[in-house]
């Protein structure tokens, strides 16, 4: 019984975790009672189960996530769907669309169109299923897409959506974080855009250092508050809010009235942190169902 | 470049060899981890004047379709020689040296991947070689096994591996390029370290039984150097990306536990 690593250490692959009653995780394999590192990676000690937390990787598809993909072909019944990795995936109509509808499928999605939508069935057999039914699953209209590491994609979601929503209540922007490393956004204005994008950027290069989300929020108070002293913007905020709520019930709706009224922009940059805090913690709620749909358990 | 010549010894009287190093000893060896941005994970490796890097590319959807595997990846190394990297200019069609030694690190770097957990997909490993200096293909393992681990290909254990050979009769690690011409054997060979398996043991010239066993004695002891060597170099790539390392440290212990444990686990890496 023992452990031969630190906590968030950086370990490499074949390095010695762990002796004796240990349960081998994630990233590590088991061999003759010793628990080794397969990747390079945080290691990290859970109960008596070990793991090691990928740096790198491509997307592998597991049941309940949520991805973003592209259609590439309209075959007959099914669209499919390029959602980066190893593995394409296919989505039947059934499971998207409600009955009855027409033969030709590529009236409600064609080639080209992106969607979000949930790995509804993954095994080795068969490739990736789709379904597009529940949640906030649609065809993404307007905003971009960001393409990331999916092994950084735990952290920029963070703990129970504690990153993520920091950056929206941030920036007042719509995002949807997909576990295949791909990230919409719409921002109200391109100087909004640029500046998640460094953010989300900025989380993938340091997604293994500590107190990231405390950085990332001060970064982000000090850049807005520079964005807000150069320009006004409260009309650009104002008209994209207008649009929001028909098409997502996203958490930002609820810190906006305590973020934005201000006009001030020096007195906010003053007090952006306390804000920030209670904003979060009066959305926690709302946080936790939110969260679930990118992070799912 | 001037032309070759055959030098007038490859041990000098002392027992030096022609660069100056004991029999034992290593070329100096400088290993880069991430030298790639566009590839899923590479790496580089300056050995002597060997120069080489590795590119990891996958897993991903194979093509042509026919090589698919319905249980595991594949695994499919190019091992190329660039036109400047000899003295005289190699055609750049792919030789059947290369096509061997492509094959040949394919199978030392098999046993230690994880392949399974990929099935139908491919890993592309392409190596290229920018200076030839003897000892390529142990050089292009030790790349292209680093550039499997910063593409996070899950895997055993890294693979180090060394040339072992013989010149004026005596046993010589790590040969350069006129002890590789000019010598009388040559013992490539990579192992797994911890059990010490041996993935690749190739051998040409003749060996008595003595001086084979020896030679992987030394090679093996050699292996394990390189391995810590090829462990850092990994460890080294991610810890520099911290930025501003200094008051990092210090005001870490507090709060960042919680934050960070939680942090990664909760979203997604929690399988159980």
């Amino acid at each position: 019984m023992a452990v031969y690593f630190q906590k968030r250490e950086v370990v490499v692959p074949g390095q010695l975790l762990a002796e004796g009653r240990y349960r081998a995780s994630f990233g590590t394999y088991d061999e003759e009672g010793k628990i080794f590192s397969s990747l390079v990676g945080l290691a990290e000690l859970r109960g008596n189960t070990v793991k090691v937390v990928a740096l790198e990787g491509a997307y592998i598809p597991k049941e309940g996530d949520l991805v973003i993909g592209t259609i590439n072909i309209v075959a007959g019944n099914n669209w499919k769907v390029n959602i980066g990795g190893p593995y394409g995936a296919s989505l039947h109509a059934n499971n998207a669309l409600r009955r009855p509808y027409s033969e030709d499928i590529s009236e409600y999605m064609d080639i080209g169109d992106v969607i979000a939508a949930e790995v509804i069935a993954f095994d080795r057999g068969s490739g990736p299923f789709l379904g597009m039914k529940g949640r906030d699953l649609r065809v993404l209209q307007g905003g971009m897409i960001l393409e990331v590491s999916p092994a950084k994609i735990p952290r920029i979601i963070g703990r129970r959506g504690s990153m993520i929503n920091m950056i929206q209540d941030h920036l007042n922007i719509e995002t949807m974080v997909a576990q295949n490393g791909r990230i919409w956004i719409r921002a109200p204005s391109t100087e909004i855009l640029r500046l998640a994008i460094k953010a989300f950027r900025t989380i993938e290069d340091q997604a293994h250092t500590s107190k990231l989300t405390d950085r990332i929020s001060e970064m982000l108070a000090e850049e807005m508050a520079t964005i807000k002293g150069s320009s006004k913007p409260e009309e650009e905020v104002g008209p994209e809010e207008v649009s929001v709520p028909d098409d997502s019930s996203e958490v930002e709706s609820e810190p906006e009235p305590e973020l934005k009224p201000e006009p001030d922009a020096t007195t906010e940059a003053e007090e952006e942190k306390p804000v920030e805090v209670e904003a979060d913690a009066e959305v926690k709620e709302e946080d936790e169902k939110q969260t679930e749909e990118v992070s799912e358990e | 470049m001037s032309p070759e010549v055959k030098p007038d010894f490859l041990i000098s009287p002392e027992g030096l060899r022609i660069d100056g190093r004991r029999p034992d000893e290593m070329r100096p060896i400088e290993l880069k981890v991430g030298v790639l941005k566009q590839a899923d994970g590479s790496a580089s490796i300056r050995q002597g004047k060997t120069y080489i890097i590795a590119g990891v590319y996958g897993p991903r959807e194979l093509h042509p379709r026919h090589l698919t595997l319905n249980d595991r990846a594949y695994l499919r190394v190019e091992y190329r020689m660039a036109t400047f990297s000899v003295p005289d200019r190699k055609r750049p069609a792919p030789s059947r040296r290369e096509r061997e030694i492509s094959m040949v690190i394919a199978n030392a770097l098999k046993p230690a991947l994880f392949l399974q957990e990929f099935p139908k997909s491919v890993v592309d490993i392409f190596i290229t070689v920018i200076q030839a200096d003897g000892g390529t293909r142990c050089a292009a393992i030790n790349a292209a096994s680093l550039a499997l681990a910063d593409a996070g290909i899950p895997m055993r254990s890294l693979i180090p591996a060394v040339a072992v050979g013989k010149a004026d009769g005596k046993l010589l690690v790590d040969l350069g390029d006129e002890e590789d011409k000019y010598g009388q054997g040559d013992v490539p060979m990579a192992i797994i370290p911890q059990t010490e398996e041996i993935t690749l043991l190739q051998q040409d010239g003749s060996f008595t039984r003595e001086e084979l066993n020896e030679a992987m004695q030394m090679g093996i002891t050699s292996c394990k150097y390189l391995h810590e060597l090829q462990k850092e170099a990994l460890r080294r790539s991610y810890v520099k990306k911290t930025p501003d390392n200094g008051d990092e440290d210090d005001d870490d212990d507090g709060s960042y536990e919680d934050d960070l444990e939680t942090d990664l686990g909760e979203a997604e890496l929690m399988e159980d």
